[in-house]
């Protein structure tokens, strides 16, 4: 079993960029899932992309691995890793790219592995089919992996019915690792899982990532997960990202209304018990996506009596700005409260 | 304490082949009062909702619903009773609407089935019914159909639904779980509204213990099959008695943790269903308390507080005369 080593809370925003999104978009026919998103991940930090669903959280996963289903497609901006843009890699560039360099735990992946397949030579074929490598040589690393992901080695003989839900995403998440990547990519990886076994993936995540020194983007809609566990937020709705900051900074000061409602739709487990209100509505359709801010029907800030405010807020899109070292936030009302 | 319980629980088990999956489980849901059951995948608390919904037959216990056992209940008449005055919401409301039937033909089908309304006032009460679950206007979304819904929409009219036959008791099985969390305290609201409004006695089945806490009264934690503590839920969630609960209160995810850095006891033995369980506490190879007596004999259910009860040697000993 990892020894799970307590550390200080480091956030690494100095570290050099690993993956850079320029202005990335992407369309499925008509809707725009993702549209101009630019966001960085650096070397060794965790980076928390939260949003509710639709909002284009797992879109900009699949376009970083270019997996993007039919007729989904990248229709403009860039994804640069390591100063490589993958765009306009070939599909060939992309299998290798894939898993060497980075790796992704589907939602639900524990769903993922082949049911009539031993655990072990589910390693072996991840393996094989990206390095020389012989069988036994494999099936060593696999067990080597499986103890760093707190399983018994001899499970290496087991078939997925014979493990349990959180067993088998340490499994995947094993496999991800097999290759030694720089970045993972984990999409709702605990979301199917309980939050005892939610907290113990976690932690064995952040254990690893530290001792192998990878960069996660990690998936998620559960704010209150990554206020924990990332080193920096960056908050989507409808296709843009409205919000990034640090950890703390946007847990203790979260500037968006989005992101002040997402905040307030978690009940307290101490404390006094308020009626929260959650966000009212529902998030937009993206084939007709609203005009001026994408959040403004929703927004509790948005009244015709603001006059001016209320004009730009319903017809003018809102940048990304920065409004402290680290912290963007794309909101008209927080540029006139500043300004 | 003093409301008559419309449906009360007593020595509950059901065994499937070797897996205890409900042992023993015996406790009263009383109207306008949620009582949250917790625990984590394979704990037995869906068998539980599902047993009280009639879906099981229970291997012994009784489920006594004002007052008649319901398990023995055989009558088609009695049956349609018990399940009009019963209702249960499951966790995916894709899943339980017909995707080829519009909304008003769900809410229609057991104002009609149990002969709710005359047939001239279904439609008056199906738009009522919305507006009661906060779907509004009620005309415009009766006419949709589910794939026109967002998924905290479907979970309102999966509520309207089981609304419609005026139950006593409503079993909520993980109701939010697969909502996105700005939609899910919404869906909270309306239940805690519903529950003082109609005075119902819901039984909500969930492993949040934030959510739990949000709408609940009292609280059921349930491991391996057995309630391992139960009480009022704010003094159960602030002082707990059972190291289980302890652990369950420490894995919910908290910002302020990760400046205490407190990672939680690591697990040795594998969580969920007991299967051949021998005597002894079920939770003895996880519990950081355990004692020599842990492993030899099963621990009884103590009120070592006022109304709260745990399954414990160390922090809920019986009282030896």
């Amino acid at each position: 079993m990892t020894a799970l080593m307590e550390a200080p809370v480091e956030t690494r925003t100095s570290a050099p960029a690993l993956l850079e999104l320029h202005g990335l978009t992407v369309e499925y026919g008509r809707a725009r899932a993702v549209d101009g998103v630019d966001l960085t991940v650096h070397e060794g930090e965790i980076l928390g992309l939260a949003g509710e669903s639709g909002c284009g959280k797992t879109t900009i996963a699949n376009a970083v691995m270019r997996i993007l289903r039919p007729p989904g497609r990248i229709s403009g901006g860039s994804v640069v890793f390591r100063g490589e843009d993958l765009v306009g890699k070939s599909d060939e560039e992309m299998r290798q790219f894939r898993w060497r360099n980075v790796s992704m735990v589907f939602q639900s992946a524990m769903n993922a592995l082949n049911p009539v397949m031993r655990v072990g030579d589910q390693f072996v074929d991840a393996m094989r089919a990206h390095e020389r490598i012989d069988r036994k040589r494999a099936l060593a690393q696999a067990e080597e992996l499986l103890e760093l992901v707190g399983i018994d080695r001899d499970r290496i003989r087991a078939y997925p019915h014979q493990l349990s839900g959180g067993m088998r995403q340490r499994v995947i998440i094993a496999i991800a690792l097999a290759l030694n990547p720089e970045l993972i990519v984990l999409d709702e990886p605990t979301t199917a899982l309980d939050v005892v076994v939610q907290r113990e993936i976690m932690q064995q995540v952040e254990a690893l990532k530290r001792d192998f020194g990878f960069a996660v983007l990690f998936i998620t809609h559960d704010v209150s997960l990554l206020l924990e566990f990332a080193d920096r937020i960056a908050i989507m709705y409808a296709g843009e990202v409205v919000e990034s900051a640090s950890a703390q900074k946007l847990g203790a000061d979260p500037q968006h209304p989005y992101t002040q409602g997402l905040l307030q739709s978690f009940p307290p487990l101490s404390g006094p018990l308020e009626r929260l209100t959650g966000i009212p509505g529902s998030p937009p359709d993206l084939r007709n996506p609203p005009s001026g801010c994408r959040f403004h029907p929703r927004c509790p800030h948005c009244k015709p009596e603001n006059g001016s405010l209320y004009l730009r807020q319903t017809t003018e899109r809102p940048v990304l700005r920065q409004i402290a070292q680290g912290h963007e936030v794309a909101c008209h009302l927080v540029e006139e409260r500043r300004a | 304490m003093s409301a008559l319980a419309p449906l009360e629980v007593r020595g509950l088990t059901k065994h499937f082949a070797r897996v205890h999956a409900v042992d023993d489980v015996s406790f009263e849901l009383r109207p306008g009062t949620v009582t949250a059951l917790v625990g984590e995948s394979g704990s037995g608390k869906s068998t539980v909702a599902r047993l009280l919904a009639r879906l099981h037959d229970p291997s012994s216990g009784s489920v006594l619903f004002e007052g008649d056992d319901v398990a023995r209940v055989r009558r088609r008449r009695d049956v349609l009773r018990y399940r009009s005055q019963v209702q249960l919401i499951f966790q995916d409301p894709f899943d339980s609407l017909n995707p080829v039937k519009t909304v008003r033909h769900h809410i229609e089908r057991p104002l009609r089935i149990h002969k709710i309304v005359p047939s001239r006032q279904v439609e008056e009460r199906v738009h009522e019914l919305l507006r009661t679950v906060g779907l509004v206007p009620p005309h415009e979304i009766a006419a949709k159909y589910p794939h026109e819904l967002s998924g905290g929409q479907r979970q309102r009219v999966a509520l309207a639904r089981v609304l419609a036959v005026e139950p006593k008791v409503i079993l909520a099985d993980e109701p939010t779980s697969m909502l996105d969390v700005s939609i899910r305290i919404g869906i909270l609201n309306l239940m805690t509204r519903l529950k003082q409004e109609h005075d119902i006695a819901f039984l909500f089945v969930t492993h949040g213990l934030a959510s739990a806490r949000y709408i609940a009264d009292d609280v059921l934690v349930m491991y391996a099959g057995q309630i391992v503590e139960s009480g009022p839920i704010e003094e159960v969630l602030a002082a707990p008695l059972h190291p289980y609960t302890r652990l369950l209160l420490a894995a919910v995810p908290d910002p302020a943790k990760r400046l205490q850095a407190d990672h939680i006891e690591e697990r040795k033995g594998l969580a969920g269903a007991a299967v051949d369980p021998a005597d002894g506490c079920r939770f003895v190879s996880r519990c950081p308390l355990a004692i020599d007596v842990c492993s030899r004999v099963t621990p009884a259910l103590v009120e070592a507080r006022p109304h709260q009860s745990a399954r414990c040697h160390v922090t809920a000993p019986e009282r030896t005369l």
